[in-house]
This record gives structure tokens, sequence and C-alpha cells, in this order.
């Protein structure tokens, strides 16, 4: 395949960035998407030019490092895959891909594609753990059943890597997908009951520090989340914000 | 030097108990005047961190990701092991203990994994009582799974992503403490040299790695959790950014490097496709407990299957050949991974592999399939001859199984796994060797510690499935913050120990040279070029199989290769700031040693076991064969200046507890 690439280079956080186009060929449809990004580095360090940064870790789509703007998507074109995933095959011969970083405020830009999500770790700072001493000294864990209902449920929500392309998708730059991910999955735990209502309240309380977006239930967070988190986390989370606030 | 392993006298059962009993103990109000260094903040780091924060201590952790929750433990798929018993099928904690030491072929240090087999359970409850959904059963009870080489159900997960829950449980206790301000978290920051004051381990240099700045960090005590080193072989199950930079760096500043030729070849991971590939694909293990392993049985039909002229459903059940339930009736297609992987090669090597390139095999779960559906259909009172609605409910509850790996699957392959055989190959996972430690998980420089992946000590030659997150936890929650308290006794009243001491200042300034040489160097070649011949060195010479010949040939083009590099390598942009060919380069030049010391290791040690095989020495049926009279050791290596130099050390092996017999899974 041959391809144009449109790519967001910028220096760094200080530096204004700029769209560069880069023309790339022989593209197999087996390549990963950041495999392609390989190829084009390679020749751009042989022409003596810098190499495009952007993260990536696992490439097996679970570390949630890899992120990626791909013609106005987060993660590109394919559903329910991370960028490392996304492979060529869903490209055709002679397109033009644009490739910008995840949009937020709370997301700046490092260099090129890279950007700062430390944001999403302050917000766990706040709350997202059961207060419980890493002692060993904890009663036997089948001491409390959990039905296998809520224990699924709880892992669906469990299951979010933290890429935030729920961010980068919503017209809003919300973090809520995220933030009830978390909230969800201790509330469905007879273990996080405890301290629900603190964290609830700490977590979005500080999610609104940090400068993401209120949500307007656009749904734009789910379609796009490459692990399937639902919104009716969202539904939850509110649900245990209401509550919470009313006690509080 | 001697090798001192430090191993408490008297029972195996008792040993750690005893230990726990007689060790110092830190004043809880002594602790906030102790630092403690952690680097990498995967299950073992994390925990570490977590715990030691908890107890008091003031942590400073590091990663080279943005997020500790990044760490590549979140990839381990499988499950963690644990002696509950849950299930009543005869678990204990002798048998874990037993299994692992067999099925490490009996090149673990027995303490160890006994110390590892006792704290499992505590393990689970742990991450119960932090969180973790673990996989439950209807009444509400936790349930398990079997995974390869035992034969007891005693596996906790979280459907394929158990890694994930466990690190994301880990990463959620080192959360609360650096919201109490008791961890200070150094996100994207790579260590790059480890600091000796007075011979003790007393801080890092590290490099900021969005800024460029080369910083000094102290602590009265430093702890390695970097994980493994299969990026030697560029192509591995690894994260693309693991390297072995930390445990290299304590290893030419006189920690041990032991057993580096035992690496785990996974059997069940996605193919290579092409040369353009960058990382390699693990499938879970746990597929192995329902999905059949097999080849054709008729060479010619495998040439027809490579060409496109078949396909595997073409072929009835007398034309394949199920290879590991032929060899290993016992086991079937649960045999340890360093058998199955072999079994797999083998095949492949004989002409029957079923890919393009030859290296594949079948992972089949249309048996599987009939066989949960016939059972579905048979409980919901519905017509068990029904072959497509069996079908149809027998896909259902595989899905319901290995859903998301059967996606991952799918997206890469782009060929639907539920009616057409998955193919899987063989591919380097999980490093059994790593920093020698003793007992207390303390290399041979003071004060300087490594757990998880990074030692050596718990699984031998050959690591067992699920048991690597259970060693990793154990490790950081469980055993550490006693080893390390007893360590820091006597520095209580030491006081902050400051980076202007000359030691920092020469370790910054060797740093600084070396990232100014890959800055300043102007080569022709990139980075990955010559992690790629590395590798390709490795995969073909220091592989699944090993000789003589090869690895006398890998040893020497490896030490050109290295030359090679420091002439050519071409590192563009400068160092103060993001600059991700320069993290490239600081690591390659690490592993371009490592591969070297791992070929040595291969070479000098004359016999086969667990994940290292030599061709030389194997039975008459192909199966790995030890020699335990005269390498039932350890092989602790120190540098002296250059790998090809580096001296052997010798720990001695001795199983008091598990009898040494041949390893059979027939």
């Amino acid at each position: 395949m041959k391809l144009t690439l449109k790519i967001w280079r910028q220096k760094n956080a200080a530096t204004e960035g700029k769209i560069v186009e880069y023309p790339i060929d022989h593209i197999e449809p087996d390549m990963s998407f950041l495999e392609m990004l390989d190829i084009l580095n390679d020749e751009l360090i042989m022409k003596g030019d810098e190499p495009i940064a952007f993260d990536h870790d696992c490439r097996e789509g679970i570390c949630g490092m890899c992120s990626l703007y791909i013609n106005g998507e987060a993660h590109g074109p394919d559903r329910g895959v991370t960028t490392c995933q996304l492979h060529m095959r869903m490209f055709k011969d002679g397109d033009t891909i644009f490739i910008e970083p995840f949009r937020a405020k709370a997301f700046p830009v490092i260099k090129d594609l890279v950007v700062d999500r430390s944001s999403f770790d302050r917000i766990q700072h706040a709350g997202g753990f059961i207060s419980v001493n890493t002692s060993g000294n904890t009663i036997d864990a089948n001491t409390i059943p959990i039905n296998k209902k809520d224990a699924d449920t709880a892992f669906d929500a469990a299951a979010c890597i933290g890429c935030g392309a729920c961010v980068a998708t919503c017209k809003n730059s919300s973090a809520m997908l995220f933030v009830a991910a978390k909230v969800s999955q201790y509330a469905l735990l007879p273990q996080g009951r405890i301290e629900a209502t603190d964290r609830v309240l700490n977590m979005v309380s500080q999610m609104d520090a940090e400068g993401f977006g209120n949500c307007t239930n656009t749904g734009a967070c789910e379609v796009e989340c490459p692990k399937g988190i639902s919104l009716e986390n969202i539904a939850r989370m509110n649900r245990e914000y209401m509550s919470a606030s009313l006690k509080g | 030097m001697a090798l001192d392993s430090k191993i408490p006298s008297g029972p195996i059962s008792d040993k750690w108990t005893n230990y726990k009993d007689h060790i110092n103990l830190v004043n809880p109000a002594n602790k906030r005047n102790l630092d403690i260094i952690i680097v990498g903040t995967g299950l073992a780091g994390g925990s570490a961190a977590a715990t030691l924060a908890e107890l008091g201590y003031n942590v400073k952790a590091f990663c080279f990701q943005d997020s500790p929750r990044r760490a590549h433990s979140i990839a381990a798929q499988g499950g963690i092991n644990a002696a509950k018993n849950y299930k009543g099928d005869g678990d204990s904690v002798h048998r874990l203990f037993y299994d692992t030491v067999k099925g490490g072929d009996y090149r673990a240090r027995e303490a160890n994994v006994h110390r590892l087999a006792e704290v499992s359970g505590n393990i689970i409850d742990q991450c119960v009582a932090q969180g973790v959904p673990l996989a439950r059963e209807y009444g509400g009870l936790l349930d398990n799974r079997s995974f390869g080489g035992t034969l007891v159900s005693r596996t906790f997960y979280a459907q394929g992503q158990t890694g994930q829950q466990l690190l994301l449980g880990a990463y959620s206790a080192m959360n609360r403490q650096i919201g109490r301000g008791k961890v200070k978290m150094h996100n994207r920051h790579e260590m790059l040299d480890l600091v000796i004051v007075n011979g003790k381990a007393r801080g890092i240099i590290a490099r900021n790695l969005v800024t460029g700045e080369i910083e000094r960090h102290s602590a009265h005590a430093v702890v390695i959790a970097s994980g493994g080193y299969g990026n030697v072989f560029f192509l591995s199950t690894n994260a693309m950014g693991s390297n072995a930079t930390a445990a290299w760096k304590i290893h030419k500043k006189g920690a041990f490097f032991a057993n580096p030729c035992y690496t785990q070849i996974h059997p069940t991971c996605i193919p290579v496709s092409g040369d353009h590939q960058s990382k390699l694909t693990l499938m879970s293990e746990s597929l192995r407990n329902d999905g059949r392993i097999w080849v054709p049985a008729k060479l010619e039909d495998a040439q027809a299957i490579r060409e496109g002229k078949k396909k595997a459903t073409d072929l009835s059940e007398v034309e394949r050949d199920y290879f590991l339930e032929r060899r290993y009736p016992a086991f079937g297609n649960l045999v340890p991974r360093d058998v199955a992987s072999r079994a797999a090669k083998e095949r492949c090597d004989a002409g029957f592999g079923v890919n393009k390139t030859g290296e594949a095999v079948y992972l089949d779960f249309a048996a599987a399939i009939q066989r949960y559906g016939n059972e579905q259909a048979y409980v919901k009172g519905l017509d068990t001859k029904d072959t497509k609605l069996v079908t149809k409910l027998g896909t259902e509850i595989v899905k319901s199984k290995y859903g998301n790996l059967f996606q991952m699957y799918y997206k890469i392959v782009d060929e639907d796994p539920y009616t057409s055989p998955m193919m899987i190959y063989p591919a380097v996972h999980y490093t059994m060797g790593g920093t020698w430690v003793d007992y207390n998980l303390q290399t041979t420089i003071p004060g300087c510690f490594s757990i998880g992946e990074s030692n050596f000590s718990d699984h031998g030659a050959n690591r067992l499935g699920a048991s690597a997150l259970m060693q990793g936890l154990a490790d950081g929650y469980f055993v550490l913050p006693y080893t390390i308290g007893d360590y820091l006794a006597p520095d209580i009243k030491m006081g902050t120990i400051s980076t202007d001491l000359p030691e920092f200042i020469a370790a910054e300034k060797a740093v600084k040279d070396q990232i100014d040489k890959f800055i300043n160097n102007k080569g022709t070649h990139s980075v990955d070029y010559f992690h790629k011949k590395l590798g390709k060195i490795m995969w073909d010479k220091v592989g699944m199989a090993r000789n003589e010949k090869g690895l006398n040939e890998a040893i020497v083009e490896i030490a050109a290769l290295r030359e090679e590099f420091y002439k050519e390598v071409k590192v563009p942009g400068d160092a103060n700031g993001l600059n991700q060919e320069l993290e490239k380069a600081t690591r390659v030049a690490d592993f371009l040693e490592l591969g070297e010391l791992f070929a040595k290791d291969a070479l000098h040690r004359n016999e086969s076991c667990g994940g290292h095989f030599r061709e030389e020495y194997q039975t008459e049926e192909g199966e790995a064969q030890r020699d335990d009279e005269n390498f039932a050791y350890v092989a602790a290596w120190e540098y002296t200046g250059k790998p090809s130099e580096a001296v052997l050390h010798k720990e001695p092996l001795v199983f008091d507890n598990v009898k040494l017999v041949q390893r059979s899974y027939k």
C-alpha cells in the first residue's frame, strides 16, 4: 500500500505544533498501525530527521499506553481495539491518514503525539483504592461470597485500561467514563462499599480540578472505548454521587 | 567471593516462620527516617512500594512508563496459583512447592520455593480485600482452573486479564500511599546507574525521560524490580519498553547475574507474520485447558495446507496428529511449557508446520465446543443431536471463558478462531534467570535487592504457568518487607544520604558521557537495526535449541555486533528532552552485553534442563537430559569488565525435600 500520512509534529509543550505530510510506501495489510509508524521512523532516521514520538508499550492492547487520534477517531477506525491492535488492512491503497495526539486541556502535549495523562493517576490518588492494609493478615478470600453477576460487572468496569480515548473523543473532554469505571468497580464489591461515599466525592472533585469537562450524555466515549466500558457506569456513578452528596 | 545463600536452618516448613521470628525489626517511628528506592512498579515493585510505604518507610518509586499502571505485568493473562485447596482436589502447600520445583527441572532453590508456596494463599486474600474482581462461581465463592504442569485446579483468574487486575490492585494500594505522600512516584524516569557508597547501595542515577535531566536520588536501600530481559531476542512477548538496563547496571557494579540462559519459550503465541513484526503476542496458556494441539499426520497434507490448497477443517480425525496427547498421555495438552514448546518445534522442523512459513501448529477448539454444547443442550433439555444448536451453545461457553483472547486473535490474524483452529507457535516469554539473590532477596551488593522477574530464585529452569504473578506479589507484599527491615535496622540513625557525595558525581558523569557519546556518534544505522540483528543471532543460535558450535559462533558475533554498534549507531535529536531513540540506544547497549553472557552461560551448561535445551544432551526420545551430578547448581556470573570474561561462581543446589528424578509427564 502507498499512503499519505499527515502527522502532528510538536517539539515540546512550549512550542507550537503543525501537521507535516509524509508519503509512505510498501505497507502490508498484516502490519499494525504502530509497525507502520516504526517503518516511517526508520526512514526518517536514515534521512537524518527526527523520528515521530508516540507512546506505546505492550503492543497487545492491554497496557493502555498507545494513544493516537487517527482520521478524527481515538485509536482509529476499527471498533473495540487500541491503536497497537489496529491493522493496516483497515486502510486502502492511496489513503491519506491524519494522525494527531489525544487533545484535551487535561492531557497536555509533551512532544509530537505524546501527551501527559498523569491527571488520570491523580484522580486515582484521590480515592481509587480500598483502604486495606497490605499486611497479608486479611480474612480468607472466601469469607465474603460475592454474587457472580456483581463480580462480573465489577470486572467489566475494572477492565478499563486508562488510555484516555474517552476523553479524547468527547466533545467536552470529559473523563466521566474513566472515573465511573473505577467508582463502579469498587461500588459493586462489598469490600469497596465501606468508603464508597468519600471515594466518589473525592474522585469527582479531583476530576473537576484537573480540568476535564462535563458529561452531556453524548455517548461517544462508549463508542470509542477499546474495552467496551459501558455508559451504565456513568449512570451508576451519578447515583453514587447523588446519594453521597445527600449524605455528605 | 563465596556465595552465601543465607538459607535458614531447620525443617523446610519451619524456615520462614523461624526466620521471621528472629530478624531485626525497625521501630515504626524509625521507619520514617529510612528511604527506599524501588525501580520498576509492576507486580513486584508496585506491591513492594505500597507495603513498605504503609509500614512507614519513605519510598521513592521509578518507572519508565507514563504511569505504574502500564507495567508489563498488566499483560499476564491466565492466572495466579495459590495453595488454597478450595476445590478439595488434593492441593496443599507441599504440593505447590513440589510441582514448582519439579516443573523448574530441579534448578530452583527449595527454601525460596517453599516460602512462595506458603504465602501464596495470603496473596489471594490480600487481592480480594483490595477489590480485585477475581472470577466467581455461582455460589459466590472464588473459581479456579487448571494450568500446564499440574494435576490440580489451583489457578485463580480474572477472565484472560488476571495480570491486569492484580497489577491494578497493587497500583491502587500504591495510589493510596502516593495520596498520603509516603510514596513519591517518578513516572517517565529511567534508572541508568547504581550508586555505591562504602560498599553499600545508596542511590541511583536516573534520567527524566521528558526533560532529559539527569537526576541523583539517594536512599538507604535500592530495590530492583525491573522485570525480565526477554527483549534481548528483539521479538518476544514482552512490552516494547521492557529492558534489562537496571538489572544489568547493578551487575556491572557487582551484583552477580544468575542463570542468564534460562529463558522460557511460551508455547501458545501468535506466529510471526513477516519481517516488519515488532513483537509477538501471547495467547494465554489457559487455552490449553480446552484447546487440542495438532498438526497434519501426513506431510503432503501439511504441504497442501501451507500452499492454501487445503484447510484445517478438511482433515478428518485420523488425518490429524494430536502430538502432545500422543506423546504425553497423562498430561496431554497440559504438559509444562518447555515440553509443549519443544514438541511443537520438533513437528515443525520435521515439516508438519501449518502456516506459510511452516512455523505454526493448530490449537483447536472444535471438540470443546461440541463437548460444552452437548452438556448445555442436555442441561436445558434440548436436542443434543441438533449439531447447529449444539455448536451454538458450545460456542457461547467457549466465548464466556476465552472471549477476549479469541477477539485478540481475530484482530491480529484476521481469522475466526471459533470456526477454524488458531495457529500458534512458541515465542520468547519469561526469563527465569536474573540477578542472583540470597534468601533475603539481596544481591551480592549489600543494600541492593532484586525482586520479581528480575531475580532468579524461584522458578528454576522452567516457569510453570501462573507462577510469575505469584512470585512478583509474594516478593513485594510478603517477603521483602521482612527481609529489608532486617537489613535496615542498623541504619536508623544514619540520616538522609547526601547526593553530593563523590560517588554520585562520578556515577552521574559516567551516565552523561554515555549519552553524549550516543548523541554525537552520527553513525549509519538506527538502534533497531542493531537490536534486530542481535535478536536474530539470539533466536537462531541461543533460542529454543542450542549447541556448542552455534553458541561459540554467537559469542563471537555478538561481540562484533557490539563493536559495530558503538561505531555505527545513529541517535537523532538531542539529550535535553523526550528522545525515544536515545532511550532505546541505552537499553540496546546493555542487551548487547547481556546477550553475550547469556550465550556463555548456555555454552558452559553441558546439560539440558527446562527452557535450556542443548541438542547434545537429550534422551533417546528427544527429552531434555539433565546432569544432576555436575550441574545441580546456580551459575552466578561476576562482571569483570567484559561479558566474555565474566567469572563463574556456583551455588550448589541442595534438594532435601524433593527427590531428583527424571521429569516425566507421560
